[in-house]
């Protein structure tokens, strides 16, 4: 596998362009899928899945916005190659194979072309996605909804007029539309606001995970909010609700922010130079310490307490610190013990070079 | 310094507590300290999101979200049954909707406050506004893709005319 092949490694949202880019670093779209009689991926037998991938792959070498798609076929990948990918944001946890299984089933496939990719023989049989830098739901979306397109034309999705799109859960029947936000609030954590503005989402109908989304721990104060409920709105519907919620969280985290620089601002201060100091001279640092050094020096960046380094340099940091990337550039095994040296050389190497 | 509770994590909180007249303090880690109902800056920052995730896992099945008066159903598409639908959460297939549609759209009314979409309609390919609209490339594989349909579905005298019409886009 190689990733040189994607521009970017895939990633191009972390170049920090976006709109609120400071607080929020990704805006992620993605609709589920699947064709139209042949069984979910619970009941797929590995014929019904090759031919899903087949459907899918030839579909796509016809479309405008796929017709170039770098291909990853997961079950012919080793294990470290697929948590590359997973660490990238462009694979689940369940198409990699990191889950239970320990392996990919047969068929599990990413096809990714720019900022847009398809997930084959996920949960449902297309999991289409785009990854958008800051807060961008709107752009994200009509990517994603071009795609979706062109591909609906060439493969017959499973779709009924009162349910809407049908997929393998029911909690993503109707528009199988999650949309959502990597947001960065370390504002509304030092305040202790983030219980409070946590228990609101749900109650209007939004829900949070972590980092990895589904299932994955909230780590360096990085959120991601995203709708709870697919069916019964539209699409604009559900978008335009996000962005209104998450406009305003984005404005609560301001305001935390404020109340932090008048109420504590030595603190404050001294909390973001001692992480940035950690980072640029710790010589161990595991994954968990690192995300929440950087979430330090994130919020101080963007309170101008820190004169650097970059929001691109702390984007590639969250991306590059990562167990199976250390391992990969350093020639090693994602579970080495030596990694939390190998991290610490890393981040001091790129912080020196921001620096310099 | 060790937690005084477990013996085994740095502690990290000072709990002082008085009773009796005589004051206690506790060096505890966070963990022994969130048992103990410290909110600790930590403990902010997880179990309430702790708990809340393992909320949402709970009732991240939907399947338990059936009455189990309906396990023996069973649809005659892929065999699954209600009863799997309510051990997993999964269905097995498009016409799962169809064979169960009504604890169907109980659920859907639970978990989403609507079982009616309201969003983007979907047109099957082929049942749209006539053929003539499509461009020659996607009509041609859509051709392609019935044709691997008809022969896996062993209708030959389909498949022998689609192979004519892909000959003459072709």
């Amino acid at each position: 596998m190689d990733l040189s092949l994607l521009p970017d490694g895939g990633m191009r949202w972390l170049d920090a362009s976006g709109p609120k880019s400071t607080i929020v670093l990704s805006t992620r779209i993605r609709l589920a899928r699947n064709v139209r009689g042949v069984p979910f991926s619970q009941r797929a037998k590995d014929s019904d899945r090759t031919a899903v991938l087949d459907r899918v792959s030839e579909a796509a070498a016809a479309t405008e916005h796929l017709a170039n798609a770098v291909a990853f076929h997961l079950d012919q990948m080793d294990r470290s190659e697929r948590q590359l990918l997973h660490e990238r944001h462009l694979v689940s946890k369940e198409l990699a194979g990191l889950e239970r299984e320990a392996r990919a089933r047969p068929g599990a496939a990413l096809l990714v072309q720019d900022q847009v990719g398809v997930m084959v023989n996920e949960e449902d049989h297309l999991r289409l996605h785009g990854m958008w830098s800051g807060f961008d739901v709107e752009g994200a979306y009509a990517a994603v909804e071009a795609v979706d397109a062109e591909l609906g034309r060439l493969i017959p999705f499973a779709f009924h007029p009162e349910f809407g799109y049908l997929t393998s859960c029911p909690t993503n029947a109707g528009t199988g539309l999650r949309a959502s936000v990597l947001i960065h609030l370390p504002g509304l954590v030092l305040t202790k606001e983030i219980t409070k503005v946590l228990q609101g989402l749900s109650q209007v109908g939004l829900t949070f995970r972590g980092l990895y989304g589904e299932g994955s721990d909230v780590v360096g104060n990085f959120f991601q909010l995203s709708n709870q409920t697919t069916l019964g709105k539209t699409e604009d519907e559900l978008i335009d609700h996000l962005g209104k919620i998450v406009r305003q969280v984005v404005e609560y985290e301001e305001q935390a922010r404020d109340v932090l620089l008048r109420t504590a601002p030595e603190e404050v201060e001294d909390k973001t130079w001692r992480a940035y100091g950690l980072l640029k001279h710790a010589r161990r640092l595991s994954f968990e310490e690192t995300m929440n050094l950087l979430s330090g020096v994130r919020l101080g960046v963007s309170l101008k307490l820190l004169p650097g380094p970059g929001v691109y340099t702390l984007n590639k940091l969250l991306i590059y610190t990562q167990p199976a990337h250390l391992a990969a550039m350093d020639g090693r095994s994602a579970g080495d013990r030596e990694l939390p040296t190998v991290r610490a050389a890393f981040v001091r190497r790129l912080l020196e070079a921001e620096s310099s | 310094m060790l937690c005084d509770n477990c013996k085994e994590r740095d502690a990290i909180i000072n709990l002082t507590q008085v009773e009796h007249d005589s004051k206690v303090t506790l060096h505890l880690c966070e963990q022994c300290a969130q048992q103990k109902g410290v909110e600790t800056g930590g403990a902010v920052l997880k179990s309430p999101l702790g708990n809340f995730l393992g909320a949402v896992v709970k009732s991240g099945s939907p399947g338990a979200l059936v009455a189990a008066a309906g396990d023996g159903l069973r649809c005659p598409s892929c065999g699954s049954t209600l009863r799997d639908f309510r051990d997993s959460g999964r269905l097995g297939c498009d016409q799962c909707y169809v064979s169960f549609d009504a604890h169907l759209r109980d659920l859907l009314r639970r978990l989403h406050g609507s079982s009616q979409h309201v969003g983007e309609r979907y047109e099957t390919p082929g049942t749209g506004s006539g053929d003539g609209d499509t461009d020659p490339r996607s009509r041609l594989l859509e051709l392609k893709a019935q044709l691997r349909r008809a022969v896996e579905g062993e209708n030959f005298e389909l498949a022998a005319e689609l192979r004519d019409q892909i000959r003459v886009l072709e």
